[in-house]
Parts: C-alpha cells; sequence; structure tokens
C-alpha cells in the first residue's frame, strides 16, 4: 500500500494529477479536488506522476 | 561500449528539467554515473511561486525545493558550476574554471535566462527568475514602495498582483496594447486588463522605458513620450534569452533555443542528429505531434517535466541497445502544454498552444465572472483557457489531445 497526503492549503484544483492517476484523484462538481489517501502499490507510478505533474507541489507519496 | 560505460551521462542545467531527466533516467534503468551541473547553488526548485507566494513572503525559500527521490540519491550535483564550452566530438563540456569532464551522453538543459533593458545598472533594477532574484525583490516590495514593471506579459501581471497585494504603488509599462495578448488574444487580455486596473493597477500601455533617473540608486523611469514615471524598484519581465552561448562552435541548431527532433536529439544546422545529445526544458525547439511538425519552443511549466521524461527515455534505450532505441526514439510525443496563472481573484488555466489561433472564441460562461475561451485553428481546437471552471475545462483538454473536434459554433 501507499499513503497519499495533499496539502489542501496549497491546492489550487487544477486537476493535473486526475490525468495522472484517474483511480485516485478526482474533481467534483464545485471544482474541488477528491482523493484516496492509500492505494494499491499497483498506482505508484501513476501517483508519481501525478506529484510530477502538480503545478503546486502539494502531493505527496508518504513511504 | 566501453567509452558509453567509462563516462557519466552529464546533465547540463540543474533546474526542473535536469531533475526530471535524471529521473526518467533511473526510472527507465539506468544505472551508470549521472552528473548534474548547475549554476545556481540551490538544488532544483520550483518556479511558479517566485512571483507570487515567495514574493508575498506566505511560504519560504525552503519550501520550493522538490522533494528528493531515493533513486537520484546517488547522483553526482555540481551546483554553483558554470560550463563553459562544449565538445562534441572529443564527447567533453568544460567549466569556467578550465576544467574538461569526459561525458557518455550530453542533455541539455540551462534554460532562460531575463531579457534586460539596455540601460545603466543601477540599485533598484530587479528580475524575477531565480530564487535569490525573488528574495532580493522581497526585500524591496515595502508598503508604499513605487514599483515600476516593465512587461504586461504573465510575468509582469502575476508580480503587478503580488506588488499591489502588499501594499505597493504599481505602474505596468508595456509596448504591448494588451497585457498577455499575444499568448491569450484580445478577449481574455480585455478582461485581465480591466481586472487588474480595478485592483488599482496602472497601465502605460503603447510605450517603452528610455532612460532610468537616480544616483546612486533608481528614483524614476523615463517614458518614450518624456513622461517622467518615480520609481524606486525598476522590476523587469520583457521575456526571455536561452543559455545556449556555451554551444557556441558544436555545430548545434541554436538559432532559437536548441533543435531537438521529436525524440529530443540535438540537431545540427546541417541536419545531423545527436543520438547521444538531447534537449529538454525551455531551450528545446521540438516538434510536438499534437499540433504538427513544426518545432517551436513552449515556455510552459509542465514542458520541462514532460520533454525530461522523453529524453530520459530514449538516451537510456541509446544506452541499452540498438533495438530498444529503435522502438523508444520512434515513439509518438505529443505533451499537452499546460500552464496557469493566478493574478488577484483570477485563477486562470490554459491547455494546448492558444498562440496558435486564427479563431477565438467564447465557449462557455461570462469573461465577467467565470468563463472558458476556445481557440481554434483552421476550426480545430487547439488550445483552451478556463477563468476558473477548472472541472468544466477538462473534457476541452481530452479534445486537444484527440486532435480537436471541427466546430461547431
Amino acid at each position: 500500500m501507499i499513503k497519499i497526503e495533499v496539502d489542501m492549503a496549497l491546492c489550487q484544483h487544477y486537476g493535473q494529477c486526475v490525468f495522472e492517476a484517474p483511480n485516485i484523484f478526482k474533481l467534483n462538481d464545485d471544482d474541488k479536488l477528491e482523493y484516496l489517501a492509500s492505494a494499491d502499490d499497483s498506482e505508484r507510478d501513476n501517483v508519481e506522476s501525478a506529484v510530477d505533474v502538480c503545478p503546486m507541489q502539494a502531493i505527496r507519496i508518504v513511504d | 561500449m566501453d567509452a558509453r560505460a567509462a563516462a557519466p551521462v552529464i546533465i547540463v542545467g540543474a533546474a526542473m528539467g535536469g531533475l526530471r531527466t535524471a529521473e526518467a533516467l533511473r526510472r527507465a534503468g539506468y544505472a551508470g554515473p549521472l552528473t548534474v551541473i548547475g549554476e545556481e547553488l540551490h538544488a532544483p526548485y520550483n518556479r511558479p511561486p517566485l512571483s507570487k507566494d515567495v514574493l508575498a513572503g506566505v511560504v519560504t525559500r525552503e519550501s520550493v525545493a522538490f522533494p528528493q527521490r531515493a533513486s537520484t540519491a546517488d547522483v553526482e550535483w555540481m551546483l554553483g558550476a558554470r560550463v563553459a564550452s562544449a565538445d562534441l566530438s572529443a564527447r567533453t563540456v568544460t567549466t569556467e574554471d578550465g576544467v574538461a569532464h569526459p561525458y557518455s551522453a550530453l542533455v541539455i538543459a540551462t534554460g532562460l535566462r531575463p531579457r534586460r533593458l539596455a540601460l545603466p545598472e543601477l540599485p533598484g533594477r530587479h528580475t524575477v527568475r531565480t530564487l535569490d532574484d525573488a528574495m532580493a525583490l522581497r526585500a524591496e516590495l515595502l508598503p508604499g514602495a513605487r514599483v515600476v514593471i516593465v512587461g504586461s506579459g504573465f510575468i509582469g501581471c502575476e508580480v503587478a498582483a503580488t506588488a499591489r497585494k502588499l501594499g505597493c504603488d504599481v505602474t505596468v509599462v508595456s509596448p504591448s496594447a494588451l497585457p498577455i495578448v499575444r499568448p491569450l488574444g484580445a478577449l481574455l487580455a480585455a478582461e485581465i486588463l480591466s481586472r487588474q486596473e480595478a485592483h488599482g493597477v496602472a497601465f502605460r500601455l503603447g510605450h517603452t522605458i528610455t532612460g532610468l533617473v537616480g544616483a546612486p540608486r533608481l528614483e524614476a523611469v523615463e517614458l518614450d513620450d518624456g513622461d517622467v514615471i518615480p520609481a524606486d524598484v525598476l522590476i523587469e519581465a520583457i521575456g526571455s534569452d536561452c543559455n545556449s552561448d556555451w554551444l557556441a562552435g558544436t555545430g548545434l541548431d541554436c538559432s532559437d533555443g536548441v533543435l531537438a527532433d521529436a525524440a529530443m536529439r540535438a540537431v545540427s544546422v546541417d541536419g545531423a542528429v545527436h543520438d547521444d545529445v538531447y534537449v529538454v526544458g525551455d531551450i528545446a525547439r521540438f516538434p510536438n505531434a499534437m499540433f504538427d511538425d513544426v518545432a517551436r519552443r513552449v515556455e510552459h511549466w509542465n514542458i520541462p517535466t514532460d520533454t525530461g521524461k522523453r529524453a530520459g527515455a530514449v538516451l537510456t534505450a541509446w544506452l541499452d541497445s540498438a533495438e530498444a532505441f529503435s522502438a523508444a526514439a520512434g515513439a509518438p510525443f505529443a505533451p499537452m502544454p499546460a500552464f496557469w496563472s493566478n493574478q488577484f481573484e483570477v485563477a486562470l488555466q490554459a491547455y494546448g498552444l492558444p498562440g496558435l489561433a486564427d479563431d477565438i472564441r467564447l465557449l462557455e460562461g461570462s469573461l465577467d465572472t467565470e468563463a472558458i475561451v476556445g481557440y481554434y485553428r483552421e476550426e480545430r481546437l487547439v488550445g483552451v483557457v478556463g477563468l476558473g471552471m477548472k472541472a468544466a475545462l477538462l473534457p476541452y483538454r481530452k479534445l486537444i489531445a484527440e486532435g480537436g473536434v471541427p466546430a461547431t459554433g
């Protein structure tokens, strides 16, 4: 399992992460980010890509 | 090949593009020596906050550093070192101290530097490209300071908003008719102008700065119409030049950045493609299959990451085997350009290349509140910009990636 943290004080809800890891991140109808705080190891590459593309650098994987 | 195994891969440029290339090399399985040479003393950091939260002092300088991954723990970082020249035949780069560093493959990631006004150096003149630039400027953005910004692009407008929020008296001088008009078009540019003005930013559009007044430090700027504007601080945001001087004499096509093919391999003026030299980030002029076969430089935030990943994958394949290299270099490359801009309450978000458009249309919403604007070239959607409406923007991003549909008006 991997644990995922998003700093919601930094997050601007741009949704770049949604494209890289659609099983983990989504924008709701109010333009706000929703995400799963843990995921299977098989999602690690996708979540790492989401970490890379976040303009606010708000996403972290906690090992 | 022994020579390839012995010498490190050298990445010149220790910003985001260099970092992402190093990570991509390790991810793709390259386990050999890897050296990153960078002029700044700082480890790679994220630049967008420099014109906003770092300048406003609401985040620390440490907070913008990119997290270091375990995979790159054994990378050698030569920071505070400037590469003066390269010899592609001998496979060496030479640092300013005269030391030649052999490489097995070279990655060019030296990015841009801010263009400066051709006017005398005076204390009070600033740019906003590096962390040190931002920290130096931050110290002078005091409440009541008279700030003149030359240039009305994204950086100029973002810095104007930040300085205004800090209580400075802000004037933007620009030869353009509207702010950010070249990338965004007049429809959105006019709206951004009115929102900036509503927050008290003064604009002197259609003008240039022709002289500086003051000694020993800046007191005012002179415009081309003879007007003199008092200024404690002058911020120069008039675009960038490519850091390609060190490649003089290599034969590479450095007419605008450094030319690369779709595999991010460097290309010479004579058309020769270098399997052992790659170009990433702001300095790379490369074709994007999402649009056409024209090589362009794209100064958007996501490009160092996308081109770095691409170069890392292709280069690792080249070091591995001819078969792997052929497959990697031949794979299509169509990264989605993406950028963001926050100015006052305006959260602007763009995908694609709006600057290519021959037709601009309001697609959803209303410009005075929230809106989505579409950018079309020959009836195909090539770019989209949202003012707010973040979730509603995402389907348009998908549409651009799929080639843009014929417009239905």
